[in-house]
């Protein structure tokens, strides 16, 4: 296992983090304004497990144990023994706040706890903690969190010019508890010189003291209004005397630095900003950017040139003419293939985040793993590509979290001691598939079924195939896992997993034999990838096949196509009879050639299974750009897409795997 | 989307085209564009009057005859055949008719309600009827035209297949 540079990545993990902290910011506001939606409460969970997984993985060890609180307490309001109150979701977003500071910190190469995450933590941790020693009192315990408030507010000069008035501020914070002014001073802002004060503005701050177990949301509304008209730092009241250090902290986060204005305006502007949901950006390096510009120069030079032959053209002009149009050709394939560079990535820059991540969990775990990355070429659209990132770490942790053994039950189950892990991608039948295999002990499926009855997802008693089983870990919030660690969580993964790939427009499924282990098969559409097609003629239409498919194509005499009960049609090929599939009858062609003799069968393989396709014709070979279908249409059997071909109009890519299904049916029916 | 749009502007701009001697109307904030006729590519097990796909600048975009679609005779296509190319929910589509007319504005006080004709024409297209200079001009419910029967007969060839978001 080589070294592999990690900072690369720590720009797509702090965008990433970044993202999931902007959608808990807007999922915890939604229930702090009464939603009761629980699939908020899994999205929150979720994007917060997410940025731990990865802060663990980049080894920034002080986020990953602040989110792993933070996470701890929002367990236990996924699984319904907290309460969600205002002074919960609050808590929560100033753990959002915080983390971003954390994660800016961390990104500028600072420590990144200070006081401020250190308290917090303290607070998440108490919370935490004090959940699981006085259960029954929970409900008591989140509604009064703190003691009180201390208040520092310093007033800007033009405070009151905007119809604020502190007296009308101190009397509705008196509402809400007893309050106690500590200290009232001069603001810096109050000129040194008494000539040039100002009578109608204000120099005054003041330190308060609010006794009583007020929610900060009350708070926050108090000082609502004064969103840049004053500095505001809020701290809470030690509960007891014996955290007396609490305070001790707080004159340094009442620094500059740490002087918050009013939180409303950042959550309304969160709030506005987090309606859009998942943007369509990716993200492109600029030099590639430049590197289109200066394409796009180079071609503009051409078509003057161009213009300027077309201007006066005679014959003389005929080489140049040539020539410049040569150059067009090569501007514009120059300019296609970076166009298409920018959304397409090879999956080897997933891949290379496995080998830390897999050494650090043998270490953690004590196990020994061989890990093995083929087919790291294959490339992916860009924005597959970002999102396919969590979920194979998910996998990635699971097989060898779960999967695989520890070196002494390997020996005694007679196997190597290094358990392997294999992570392979290639194309298959229009789809690019991602393999996570493991040489593990396999799905407990007892375990599984188990859990699955105490989960009260399976009635007990009722029998379950394998693959029901298998599908059971897919369900929100199934784990077998006896313990919660920063590992493998409290398998969130599964169903995490389960979702960011359906996002994609993907499947995810899982092989398992006991002893043998597990092979979880993530297929993704190819959406934007480019193949390489062979182009065939079908009647008066064009289909593409992928070349990838493909084995051979051949002319067969026509008695060595044999009909078969049932109606289908096989050839001997190899050695083997192949069912054969008439393109033309399959997609409904007219004008076709029928006549096997006449026409040319192209051997596909999908999935290990052959079949031969009966076409017209070979046309040639063509890189063909899929579009889906989809996109204003509806999917078509047989078919993976539709590319354009040179002379501007469309043809369909044959799915060969939905193709030999169709010719299935067609036989059956 | 209709009724906010009638409830804040006083009338609703609908382009015409004829259809076997009949005019109707289209909302025009949902047309994309409006062009000749091109040779469309067909698609397997797609119903009649889908004529099959077309490049609209690298999109591939379904198009159908909307003479198919109503069950009349189909008419060759010329150079004065016409496509209409309207969007729904993001979702490009064009329409075959056989001659775009007139730009007109409608009131929506004046649309009245399409009479149950019962089986002799298919009304499920037609949001409503309104008059203009005299003439009747049918509406059409372009969100409609698209599904939703398409999509329950694709869906019952192919369970597999994900639930399309319908306009809301």
């Amino acid at each position: 296992m080589g070294a592999v540079d990690l900072s690369q990545f720590h720009k797509t993990f702090f965008e990433e983090s970044l993202e999931g902290l902007d959608a808990m910011e807007a999922a915890l506001l939604a229930l702090d304004s009464g939603s009761t939606d629980h699939e908020l409460v899994h999205t929150i969970f979720r994007a917060a497990h997410s940025i731990k997984g990865g802060a663990a993985t980049f080894g920034f060890a002080d986020v990953a144990a602040f989110t792993h609180v933070a996470e701890s307490l929002l367990e236990e309001v996924r699984s319904e023994r907290r309460a969600v109150d205002t002074g919960l979701t609050d808590l929560l977003l100033r753990s959002v706040d915080c983390l971003r500071a954390m994660l800016d910190r961390t990104a500028k190469h600072q420590p990144a706890a200070d006081a401020t995450s250190e308290a917090l933590r303290a607070e998440l941790t108490e919370l935490v903690e004090g959940k699981i020693a006085a259960a029954p009192a929970a409900a008591k315990a989140t509604a009064a969190p703190v003691a009180g408030w201390d208040i520092r507010f310093v007033a800007m000069p033009h405070l009151l010019q905007t119809g604020n008035e502190p007296l009308r501020l101190f009397r509705e914070l008196q509402q809400l508890g007893t309050l106690e002014v500590v200290r009232a001073f001069v603001s810096d802002a109050a000129p040194a010189d008494f000539a040039a004060l100002d009578p109608s503005q204000c120099y005054m701050g003041w330190e308060l003291r609010l006794h009583g177990a007020v929610a900060r949301g009350d708070l926050d509304a108090v000082f609502e209004w004064l969103d840049g008209d004053c500095e505001l730092a809020i701290e809470p009241l030690a509960a007891s005397p014996a955290e007396q250090a609490a305070p001790a902290a707080a004159p340094v986060s009442s620094a500059p630095s740490a002087v918050v204005p009013a939180a409303a305006p950042a959550r309304e502007a969160a709030a506005a900003g987090g309606g859009g949901g998942e943007g369509g950006s990716i993200r492109v390096g600029i030099d590639k950017v430049d590197a289109l510009i200066d394409m796009m120069g180079e071609l503009v030079i051409t078509q003057s040139m161009l213009n300027n032959i077309g201007e006066n053209f005679d014959l003389s002009q005929l080489e140049r003419l040539r020539e410049g149009l040569a150059q067009l050709e090569r501007n514009t394939r120059e300019l296609q293939e970076s166009v298409m560079r920018i959304r397409m990535l090879p999956i080897g820059s997933v891949f290379n985040r496995f080998p830390r991540l897999v050494r650090d969990l043998e270490r953690k775990l004590g196990k020994q793993v061989r890990l093995e990355l083929q087919g790291e070429q294959t490339e992916l659209d860009k924005t597959v590509l970002e999102k396919i990132g969590d979920p194979l770490v998910h996998l990635v942790r699971n097989a060898i979290d779960h999967g695989l053994e520890m070196p002494a039950q390997r020996r005694a189950a007679g196997k190597p001691e290094a358990g392997t892990l294999t992570l392979d991608a290639h194309h298959e039948g229009g789809n690019i598939v991602v393999r996570i295999s493991d040489d593990g002990a396999g799905l407990n499926h007892e375990r599984i079924l188990a859990k699955g009855i105490e989960r009260g997802l399976v009635k007990p008693g009722h029998q379950l195939s394998d693959d029901e089983v298998a599908e059971l870990i897919f369900q929100p919030g199934f784990s077998t896992a006896a313990q919660a660690t920063d590992l493998s969580g409290r398998g969130v993964g599964m169903d995490v997993v389960r979702r960011n790939v359906r996002d994609l427009g993907g499947s995810v499924s899982v092989k398992s034999v006991a002893g043998k282990g597990s092979t979880f098969t993530i297929a993704l559409p190819l959406t934007l990838a480019i193949i390489d097609g062979l182009v065939t003629e079908v009647g008066e239409e064009r289909y593409i096949v992928p070349l990838i498919s493909i084995v051979e194509s051949l002319r067969l005499p026509a008695d060595a196509v044999r009909k078969i009960a049932g109606g289908g049609e096989v050839f001997q090929f190899r050695g083997e009879y192949l069912p054969v599939i008439r393109l033309h009858r399959a997609f409904g062609c007219a004008n076709a050639i029928a006549e096997v003799e006449r026409g040319i069968v192209v051997v596909v393989e999908d999935e290990g299974q052959r079949v031969g396709l009966l076409v017209d014709e070979l046309v040639g070979q063509q890189q063909a750009v899929i579009k889906s279908l989809e996109k204003h249409y509806e999917r078509v059997q047989g078919v993976s897409g539709a590319t354009i071909v040179s002379d501007g109009s469309v043809a369909l890519i044959v799915d060969v795997g939905g193709v030999a299904r169709l010719g299935r049916r067609s036989k059956a029916a | 989307m209709y009724e906010d749009k009638a409830d804040t502007a006083p009338t609703v701009q609908q382009l015409t085209f004829s259809l076997a001697g009949e005019e109707y109307g289209v909302e025009i904030l949902s047309v994309r564009e409006i062009r000749g006729w091109s040779r469309v590519t067909r698609i397997p097990q797609a119903p009649d009057y889908l004529l099959g796909v077309l490049n609209l600048r690298g999109a591939v975009v379904p198009v159908m005859d909307l003479r198919l679609r109503f069950g009349l005779e189909r008419e060759s296509y010329g150079d004065s055949t016409v496509m209409i190319v309207v969007a729904v929910a993001e979702r490009l589509f064009g329409i075959v008719v056989d001659a775009v007319s007139d730009v007109v504005d409608v009131d929506p006080a004046s649309i009245r309600p399409v009479p149950d004709m019962g089986a002799i024409v298919d009304t499920r297209y037609l949001k409503g009827l309104a008059t203009h200079a005299e003439r009747m001009v049918m509406l059409l419910d372009v969100e409609k035209l698209m599904r939703p029967e398409d999509v329950e007969t694709l869906n019952t060839v192919l369970p597999g297949v994900r639930d399309v978001e319908v306009a809301a």
